[in-house]
């Protein structure tokens, strides 16, 4: 394959998201230079709990995304209970409080969309576990625009669903567990 | 070019044309949220590129209506995030109280929802009476509805729990009549509120407000236009007055946002700071 360069990760999430996201993370190294912007399904009265744990796990910057906010190297964006999270073309983040999409607010599918648009080819696209298809068109997309896909190990995942749905796609290049993922981008570079 | 970015010269074009011929300005609306539900019409259209919408958008009015209708997302719910209406009754409503007239403005009222629970809890607080409320938004259909107060039944139960939450000290039933799966909401509430039409791009000031509420708006602009929104409220506001904003929307990226204090971070409620000149005026006119 020919050498691509990377610009952002998307990782979406459901179920078991919050064991798979410390193990994810926890391994980053400090000087880590890509951002990493999450899609983790909530329920709507969650608080930014989320943020400020895997603040605490990981040796880079975790927050909560906000509105209009400039997206810089190396930091963690979540998207918070009850907003989709998009990306804009000039690389500043936007919330949306539109309808639910795939019974899910935040939705996957929104945020891979809109990564996809802004960073094409650059943009690695991950989906792990949970009991959900959301993100199946939206890791669709990322493939489409040139992107790389990784999808969770169904057979290691909590929840399988959701990774079987974006394999079942036919769209996703690797199948990896937790740990090949982590490894795997934190040897990259932006 | 690739096809993303030709997709966003496309989408370009199609909102010049929406200005040009309607004078709907979507140009400093968070493109990203655009550019999805153009998207999405595409699909219900039957169409496979956003550029072919523009011939139909010049000359063929109903389609702008259509479209028009995709682009505004006018969800709301009575007493949406309980806890702000609470930090208003607990923290806003004392100031106003001191007042012998309060002018309220909701910019981007939808279907109203946000203004009925918020006259409601003025009610109770024995302030309504001293009111006057202008209740605002750029879509007619959802201005025609608000004026009705005419809401689906299914959600009654999470209104309840919201009205309590939200610091109602009555029974929330007292405030409506249900009728088939509607609820209609009490005449009474309504003597007090003017809902009109007014464009946060293209209008301007509402004189001398005590309070403006705009939630979950400015969400859907940019930057450019955050900002001329915000400097509207501020023009509108008379020192001491209050900003209420939706729960993701800040004042971080505002140059007059030095001459607000948040009476409640959280719940995104701020007051405009007495000016240096005013301070030895007494509260009222
Ligand atoms: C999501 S609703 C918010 C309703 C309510 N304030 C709430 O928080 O539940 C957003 C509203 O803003 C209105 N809106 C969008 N752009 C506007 C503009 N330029 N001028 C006035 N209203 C606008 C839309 O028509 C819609 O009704």
């Amino acid at each position: 394959m020919k050498e691509k360069k990377i610009k952002a990760i998307a990782v979406g999430v459901s179920a078991g998201g919050l064991k798979a996201l410390v193990e994810l993370f926890s391994n980053l190294p400090a000087d880590f230079s890509l951002p990493i912007v999450v899609t983790q399904h909530l329920h709507p009265a969650d608080d930014s709990y989320l943020a400020t744990l895997l603040d605490r796990i990981t040796l880079l910057k975790v927050k909560e995304a906000i509105d209009k906010e400039t997206i810089k190297p190396g930091v963690i964006y979540l998207a918070p209970p009850n907003y989709h999270l998009l990306i804009e073309r000039k690389e500043t983040i936007s919330l949306s409080s539109d309808e639910k999409v795939n019974f899910s607010r935040p939705s996957i599918d929104v945020m891979f969309e809109s990564a996809a648009n802004t960073w094409g080819a650059g943009l690695i696209g991950i989906i792990l576990t949970g009991a959900s298809s959301d993100g199946a068109k939206g890791i669709k997309i990322i493939k489409d625009a040139g992107g790389l896909t990784i999808a969770q190990d169904p057979n290691t995942a909590e929840y399988s669903m959701m990774p079987q749905a974006a394999i079942d796609t036919g769209a996703i290049n690797n199948v990896m567990s937790l740990d090949e993922i982590g490894k795997f981008i934190s040897s990259l570079r932006r | 070019m690739k096809k993303s970015e030709i997709e966003e010269l496309e989408l370009r074009l199609l909102l010049d044309a929406m200005y040009h011929r309607y004078g709907y300005d979507f140009r400093d609306y968070a493109r990203a949220s655009v550019e999805r539900r153009a998207r999405q019409f595409l699909g219900k259209a039957g169409l496979s590129t956003i550029s072919e919408m523009i011939p139909l958008l010049l000359h063929n009015v109903s389609f702008f209506q259509t479209l028009i209708r995709e682009f505004s997302i006018t969800v709301t719910e009575m007493f949406r995030d309980p806890g702000v209406y609470r930090v208003i009754k607990e923290q806003v409503f004392p100031v106003l109280q001191t007042y012998p007239f309060i002018k309220i403005w909701h910019a981007g009222c939808a279907t109203g929802e946000e203004v009925y629970s918020l006259a409601i809890l003025l009610q109770e607080a024995g302030l309504y009476t001293r009111a006057t409320i202008f209740a605002t938004d750029f879509n007619d259909e959802a201005l025609e509805k608000a004026k009705q107060g005419i809401y689906h039944l299914e959600n009654i139960k999470q209104c309840t729990i919201n009205y309590q939450k939200g610091g109602g000290s009555e029974s929330f039933s007292q405030y409506y009549q249900a009728k088939y799966d509607s609820i209609v909401m009490d005449k009474t509430l309504r003597k007090n509120i003017t809902f009109a039409n007014h464009n946060l791009v293209t209008d301007q000031t509402f004189g001398e407000m005590h309070l403006v509420l705009c939630r979950n708006v400015l969400i859907y602009f940019n930057k450019t236009l955050q900002n001329r929104a915000l400097d509207l409220f501020d023009d509108s506001l008379r020192p001491g007055g209050f900003l209420c904003l939706g729960n993701k929307e800040s004042l971080l990226f505002w140059d007059r946002a030095k001459h607000y204090e948040a009476v409640e971070e959280s719940a995104r409620v701020f007051q405009k700071k007495y000016q240096p000149e005013r301070l030895n005026m007494t509260n009222g006119y």
